[in-house]
Parts: structure tokens; C-alpha cells; sequence
């Protein structure tokens, strides 16, 4: 069989590359404060001076979707470590042993699968407060549950073939059976459920900053900035462009590694 | 002559709880294996035989009856080469994972041991890095036959070990089973639907029946003289 490049992969290591690189730029150098306001350049249209224009407050746009894509990108990022190693120890253990616990905890998931997530994240922030650590918690939990849906399917699948009956013929223990010889194999499902997870993780930063849950000001957020943008829809649109735009590119990188992913996977 | 016995079944049942009631896979079987025996196993597929090789690996629990091991832990090779090895590991890990949780070997005699296993088994030491999806079906199964040795078993069970291979393959195999068994005194319990390979490597055939071994004897005389019904007919196929 012919191989064919990995397009999307390829694709998606570039974008991601090119946002990721740009957000690690933006923490040592912002063109302009991304707090800094000019009064005389309130709502300024993009120009050369200000790539993306200016916001209400006159602070430069460009600046400021660096800071808050490196925010929402900090925050993604946590909430899939969270979400990615819970919900691999519980998939692990339910999809291995099965029966009762495997029963209980499942059930459990799908309790919380059934509210929409939004829901469970006001909930959750109204208990704890809102603020940047909160938003991490809250949406962590939140996550749990579909990455124990998918290693659990992959751990059953995996624990019924002859080279686990084997290990366990050699005399090895459950949990060396199940991390060092069954997760191995369950890496390539859990990576792409990673990348894809971490755009859901962006888009619900976005929502629940744009719902004033999220990030609070003047810590800057793409989604909080999508919401200031809304009032100045007509009048200043390339605020809302700007700031979209930012959320699209940072989703698309990773929308397409975990697609090539899933392709080579296939293959 | 008791100390030459490496494996004693007696009067072992095995039940599978259904919905309705339980079904009977393996009902009384009682057999002894000498040291250096091959043993072979014979039956249609169902009739009871892997769960036979089960349980008494320990894997399924018996519903009655005793199996007394009189050797270390025995070993398993088993029937489908793409499944019973890791595919996310290397060969070298593959073989040497035994040992490691034998535990008594430092990393480097490990390494030694696996190179010289490897060789033993006909692959050479430029496997040790390969993964299984890059091997044939004839040397996966001569990995697994590797890693079921490393830890020098002297009863070694072998479920339907060389029926996913082609013919040639399968002579080559079967070769390198009785070389291992001569040069290492092993015990075979050889499990086959396939009278023909049967008859070339062992000793001695039980054969079985849902459930119960029907006829138990020497492979000449099992061959030549069958006095089962349910064995003459196995043998006209």
C-alpha cells in the first residue's frame, strides 16, 4: 500500500506551531502594554500602527489577543492534564476489571454526560468562585468523563487479547499489565482524544468567559474579549474579528493533529 | 517414579454458569505428565480442550477435582501469533518482560539471556529491536515461544499453537518444539484439532469429547488400532 503524506497532520503541526509560537512570543514581547490605553485611539480601525485596531479603552488589539490566547491556552491545557490523567486511571481500572465498579462509576459518567456541560460549569464555579484557578477545576472535572468513556472502551477491547493473558501467565501484576503493557497500546486513541479535547477546552473557556464566569478582567481571556467585542459589533468590527479569528486559528491547529491522528491510526 | 511426573490432573471439572443452569465444559478428566512427554490433546473445536489448558494455568477456576504442578509454573504458547504478543513492544522487550518480573537478573545478563534465547529460537539477536507487525506469523510464534522458554519452564502448553501457520511453516515449528523438548527435557501438552501435526511430535494422544477424554494412548497404537468410536471417525476425516 502507498503511503500517502499525512496532510492533516502536517497542517495542523504547522498552524498549531505558528499560533503556539506566537503566544510564546507574546509573553516577552507584546507590541504595545496589553493593558496600556490611549485615550486618542479609542476603537481605532487595523493600520499599520495597530495591526488588529484598537478596543473601547484605546489598548491594542493584537497585544491583547496574545495575552488572552496565551491565557485561554494555559487554562486548555490544564483542564485536558486533568481531565486526560483522571479519567485515564478511572477508564483504566473500569474497562480492566469490569463488572461491579466498572458498572457503578459508568453509571456515574453517565449522570454527568447528561447535564450539558455549561450547566455543570455554573454550577460548579457558583461553589467554588469564579477566577482562573476555578475555571481550571471546574472544567477538569468536567472532562473526566469522556476521556474515562474512551480508555475504558479501549482498555476492554485491549484486556480480552492473548498478549494480556500472557503477561498475566508471567506472573505480572494488574497494574503493570495495566500501565506498561495495555496503555501503550491505547496511547494513539488517548493522543488524538487529547488534541481534540483541547480545542473543547478552548471553546468552553471562551463560553464561560464570554458568559462573565470564566477569567475576570483585567486578566485578558479571547472569550472575555469576544464579549466586550459584541457591543462594538457595527461599530468596530474588526475587534470581533480579530478576536475570532484568534480562537479559530488556535482550534484548527489542534482540530487538524487530532484528525491526521486519528488518519494514521487508521491507516 | 512419582518424581517424574511434572503435571497431575485428577478428576478436574469445569463449569460455565449460563443464564440457565451451567454447562459442563470439562467433566472428570484425570492424567498425569511425565517429564519429557509429549502429551497431545485432540478434539473438535468447543469440545473443552483450551478450557482444559485453562484451567489448569490457573486462568479459569475449576469447579471440582485437583491439578498439582510438580515443576515451576508452566508456560503457554499460544494460537493466534498477531494477538499474543504486545504490539507495542519490541521483541526484545517481549522476551525479556519475564524475566524482568522474575526479578532476579540484572539489566545486563537479561539482555544476554534474550540474545541468547532469540538464537535459540532461530531469530537472531537483529530481532531485538523489530516489532511483532514486522514479522511473519512463523517467527511471532517463535517469539512466543521464546518468551514462554526464558524463564525455563519444564511444561510448556501449547494451544493450538501451530494452526494459524501454513504448512512449511508449521514443519519448521514443529522441528524447533522437538528440538527444544529434546535439548531442554521439556514436557508438552500439545493441544490440536490437527491429528496429522499431532501425530508428528507426540508421545502419547488423549483424545476428547464434550467434555470427557474418550481414549487415552500411545500415538502408534491410537493411530493404528482406535478403539473409540468417536476416535475412528476423528481419524477417517
Amino acid at each position: 500500500m502507498k503511503k500517502r503524506p499525512n496532510y492533516n497532520l502536517i497542517l495542523g503541526c504547522i498552524i498549531a506551531g505558528l499560533t503556539v509560537g506566537m503566544i510564546i512570543v507574546g509573553i516577552f514581547w507584546t507590541p504595545y502594554e496589553p493593558t496600556a490605553m490611549s485615550g486618542g485611539e479609542k476603537l481605532d480601525a487595523p493600520s499599520l500602527r495597530h495591526l488588529l485596531g484598537t478596543d473601547n479603552f484605546g489598548r491594542d488589539i493584537f497585544s491583547r489577543v496574545l495575552e488572552g490566547a496565551r491565557s485561554t491556552m494555559l487554562i486548555a491545557a490544564a483542564v485536558v492534564a486533568i481531565g486526560a490523567s483522571v479519567g485515564t486511571v478511572v477508564g483504566a481500572f473500569t474497562g480492566y476489571f469490569g463488572g461491579r465498579v466498572d458498572a457503578v462509576l459508568m453509571r456515574f459518567n453517565d449522570m454527568l454526560a447528561a447535564f450539558p456541560s455549561i450547566l455543570l460549569a455554573l454550577v460548579l464555579i457558583s461553589l467554588l468562585g469564579s477566577g482562573k484557578t476555578n475555571v481550571i477545576i471546574a472544567l477538569g472535572i468536567l472532562f473526566i468523563p469522556s476521556y474515562a468513556r474512551i480508555v475504558r472502551a479501549e482498555f476492554a477491547r485491549q484486556a480480552e487479547l492473548d498478549y494480556v493473558k500472557s503477561a498475566r501467565l508471567m506472573g505480572a501484576g494488574h497494574l503493570r499489565i495495566m500501565f506498561v503493557h495495555i496503555l501503550p497500546n491505547a496511547a494513539p486513541v488517548l493522543l488524538s482524544s487529547i488534541a481534540i479535547g483541547f480545542n473543547n477546552a478552548v471553546l468552553a473557556e471562551a463560553s464561560m468567559s464570554y458568559l462573565s464566569i470564566g477569567v475576570q478582567p483585567p486578566d485578558a481571556s479571547l472569550g472575555r474579549m469576544l464579549s466586550d467585542s459584541q457591543t462594538y459589533l457595527l461599530s468596530a468590527p474588526w475587534y470581533a474579528i480579530g478576536t475570532g479569528a484568534a480562537i479559530v486559528l488556535l482550534i484548527l491547529g489542534f482540530g487538524l493533529i487530532s484528525e491526521g491522528l486519528g488518519d494514521s491510526r487508521r491507516a | 517414579m512419582d518424581n517424574d511426573i511434572v503435571l497431575k490432573v485428577e478428576h478436574l471439572t469445569v463449569n460455565y454458569s449460563r443464564r440457565r443452569g451451567s454447562t459442563e465444559a470439562v467433566s472428570d478428566v484425570s492424567f498425569e505428565l511425565r517429564r519429557g512427554e509429549i502429551l497431545g490433546l485432540v478434539g473438535e473445536s468447543g469440545c473443552g480442550k483450551s478450557t482444559l489448558a485453562r484451567a489448569i494455568l490457573g486462568i479459569t477456576p475449576c469447579s471440582s477435582g485437583t491439578v498439582t504442578h510438580f515443576t515451576r509454573r508452566p508456560q503457554m504458547v499460544f494460537q493466534d501469533p498477531y494477538g499474543s504478543l504486545n504490539p507495542a513492544k519490541s521483541v526484545g522487550w517481549i522476551v525479556e518482560e519475564p524475566l524482568r518480573i522474575f526479578g532476579r537478573y540484572d539489566r545486563a545478563e537479561r539482555r544476554r539471556r534474550v540474545e541468547a534465547m532469540l538464537e535459540r529460537v532461530g531469530l537472531g539477536t537483529e530481532y531485538y529491536s523489530r516489532r511483532p507487525s514486522e514479522l511473519s506469523g512463523g517467527q511471532r510464534q517463535r517469539v512466543g515461544i521464546a518468551a514462554a522458554l526464558i524463564v525455563r519452564p519444564q511444561l510448556l502448553i501449547a494451544d493450538e499453537a501451530v494452526s494459524a501457520l501454513d504448512v512449511t511453516i508449521q514443519a519448521q515449528i514443529i522441528d524447533l518444539l522437538l528440538e527444544l523438548q529434546r535439548e531442554l527435557n521439556l514436557s508438552y501438552l500439545f493441544i490440536s484439532h490437527d491429528l496429522n501435526v499431532v501425530y508428528q511430535l507426540c508421545d502419547r494422544v488423549m483424545v476428547m469429547q464434550s467434555g470427557h477424554i474418550v481414549e487415552c494412548a500411545d500415538v502408534q497404537q491410537l493411530y493404528s488400532d482406535p478403539q473409540h468410536p468417536y476416535t475412528k471417525k476423528l481419524l477417517k476425516e
